[in-house]
């Protein structure tokens, strides 16, 4: 089925005459954020195919639970952590479960491979999936936090808070949602810590802190999702304690830098055997 | 050529890529329940080989002879235990990040593009391989046009046929131009049509720039067909390298002889005992490989008289590569994973 002569073959080489130095030229590698914007597009467009029934689900969770919860909390601050926990919840499901599954998956199956043999950064396709992962939280988390709002009688005044939480506590939820997933043997095993981390953000979020064991406690300083959810319970205050709710955010940030940076040495890791 | 500067001694003129004593030893694991323990294989047990600019070179052998432990290591996928790989002077054993500058490599899974549309695959992947979106665009609809994919643009991969989504992904190892293919059965599933196009395209980039092809297959037909060199690989090893032709010609000597029986071989006919010894036989079949004389008194023995009466059919025909394969010593209960089809 071969039609081109051995002698076009020899042409078009000698043609060329490019091959002098003992170490051909390279291609270009991709540049950080080019590359990062390219896999965020395509991680964004699967939504349209795959991700928004889940996402569905992770706001009729939430708001499911808020309404259980309403019961059993009278107002005050528990109110707040309810829905501060629940609208946090929708980015734990997301970022950290749904993304623990996509790598877990991806790594199984020889995915990986496909971005491994392209002169990427690795940090780019964690970054790129890690934020599209967040971005697709973005319409759950205010539908929550707007039904939980009126459903606890609370001020909508600082809703606006979220356009900060979510990519914090995104960050922080997805790079361990991504290393969870890159580093588990087997594709089951990420999908069960995923489901676990979503879980422990649920009882350790939502819930009410203060008539925890003292052990939960500890855990729920340890989650990451515990200070988006701090930051976002505290601007419900009608003069809220800004400096806290930046130190929260802080928190949320700095553990997001570790996280991406923890998901990206496991990505090399994973893709090169 | 002359000014070729620094070449190590020992490669031919125009190798892209050169192998030596290649070693990968995937370690015994432990059995568990359910799960049996299974011994220390070497994938990859001192190859070596050559692959020459502009040719497209074959990696035959039959379904875990190590042909995708080997490209993984060609790739920087995988570290080899010993040996080394040098692709157009770079060394990839110790920098296997470069591979990825050099070739493009079509793996045998999709799941990476599954659920983007044929056009963003393709897009991203040219994206990822450098180009800035403009050119990234330019190129996704030329190839996409070049390989009659663009009806299809707009749908995600995992709603196409097999054969469709192996042409889609074949289109993302073209975009971002590499002088290297490394393709890993690219053809899996594809109609004739897709085929062609394939073919197709990589003739017009050997044609316009020299492109060079690493193919793996178990195609025996496709093997005959498209490649310049192969190396046949079995057990980690290459037992030949030459090509497809000269391969032949180390089996010129003899046909083969097919026979089917009705219901069972007339054993009480001599001539047709006396073939027993040499037949290959897999229920009511026999194979033989015999020289040309011998071949054609065996048929007319088998269509004269009491024998031609057992017999339901049988074909003449002049050596494959599957019988090269076997001839060079392949094992026969291994050779079914050949796929001549």
């Amino acid at each position: 089925m071969s039609v081109v002569p051995v002698e076009a073959v020899a042409g078009a080489v000698a043609a060329t005459g490019e091959d002098t130095a003992a170490e051909a030229a390279l291609a270009p590698k991709a540049r950080l954020f080019p590359s990062l914007a390219a896999v965020y597009r395509a991680q964004l467009s699967r939504a349209r195919v795959a991700r928004i029934p889940l996402l569905f689900v992770a706001t009729f969770q939430s708001v499911g639970i808020m309404i259980l919860m309403r019961g059993v909390v009278d107002g005050g601050s528990e109110a707040r952590a309810v829905v501060a926990g629940s609208s946090v919840l929708v980015v734990a499901f997301v970022a950290l479960n749904l993304l623990a599954q996509y790598f877990g998956q991806l790594r199984a199956s020889g995915g990986l491979d496909h971005y491994a043999t392209l002169p990427v950064p690795p940090s780019s396709v964690v970054l790129g999936a890690a934020a599209a992962y967040a971005s697709f939280t973005v319409p759950g988390t205010f539908v929550t936090a707007v039904v939980g709002s009126v459903l606890f009688g609370l001020p909508l005044t600082h809703l606006w808070i979220l356009i900060a939480v979510i990519p914090l506590s995104g960050a922080a939820l997805a790079g361990l949602g991504a290393a969870l997933g890159l580093l588990a043997p087997r594709p089951e095993l990420a999908t069960l810590l995923g489901q676990l981390g979503m879980s422990a953000a649920l009882l350790l979020g939502v819930l009410p802190a203060d008539g925890m064991p003292v052990l939960l406690q500890y855990a729920r300083d340890l989650l990451p999702s515990t200070y988006g959810v701090e930051a976002f319970a505290g601007t419900f205050d009608s003069s809220p304690d800004w400096a806290a709710v930046a130190l929260d955010l802080g928190v949320c940030a700095g553990v997001g830098v570790i996280s991406l940076a923890a998901a990206t040495w496991a990505y090399r890791k994973a893709s090169v055997r | 050529m002359s000014a070729r500067t620094g070449t190590e001694a020992g490669h031919g003129d125009d190798a892209v890529c050169v192998v030596r004593e290649l070693v990968k030893t995937y370690p015994a694991t432990r059995g568990r329940r359910g799960v049996p323990a299974t011994p220390e294989v070497r994938a990859t047990d001192g190859i070596s080989l050559e692959v020459r600019r502009g040719e497209i070179f074959g990696l035959l052998g039959p379904n875990g002879a190590g042909k995708s432990t080997l490209v993984r290591q060609l790739t920087g996928l995988m570290r080899p235990d010993s040996g080394s790989v040098e692709i157009l002077g770079h060394d990839i054993v110790r920098h296997p990040e470069r591979a990825a500058r050099i070739l493009a490599y079509l793996g045998q899974e999709s799941t990476a593009l599954d659920e983007l549309t044929v056009a963003l695959a393709a897009e991203t992947t040219a994206r990822l391989r450098g180009l800035p979106l403009k050119e990234a665009r330019v190129e996704r609809d030329a190839v996409l046009d070049e390989l009659g994919l663009g009806s299809l643009a707009s749908r995600p991969l995992k709603k196409l046929s097999g054969g469709q989504r192996r042409l889609a992904c074949f289109a993302t190892a073209l975009v971002g131009e590499r002088s290297l293919l490394v393709l890993d059965e690219p053809t899996t599933g594809m109609d004739p049509v897709a085929r062609r196009a394939v073919w197709a395209a990589v003739d017009r980039r050997r044609a316009e720039r020299g492109t060079t092809v690493l193919l793996v297959t178990h195609n025996v037909i496709e093997a005959e067909t498209v490649l310049d060199r192969v190396a046949v690989l079995e057990e980690g090893r290459v037992i030949a390298c030459d090509t497809p032709g000269g391969l032949k010609t180390a089996v010129a000597g003899e046909v083969r002889l097919e026979l089917v029986w009705r219901e069972k071989a007339p054993l009480d006919v001599p001539e047709v005992s006396a073939l027993r010894g040499s037949a290959e036989e897999t229920g009511r079949r026999w194979t033989l490989r015999l020289g040309p004389d011998e071949a054609r008194a065996a048929v007319a023995a088998v269509t004269g008289g009491e024998a031609f009466a057992a017999l339901d059919d049988f074909t003449l025909a002049t050596p494959s590569l599957e019988d090269v394969y076997l001839a060079l010593g392949g094992r026969t209960d291994r050779a079914k994973g050949l796929v001549k089809a």
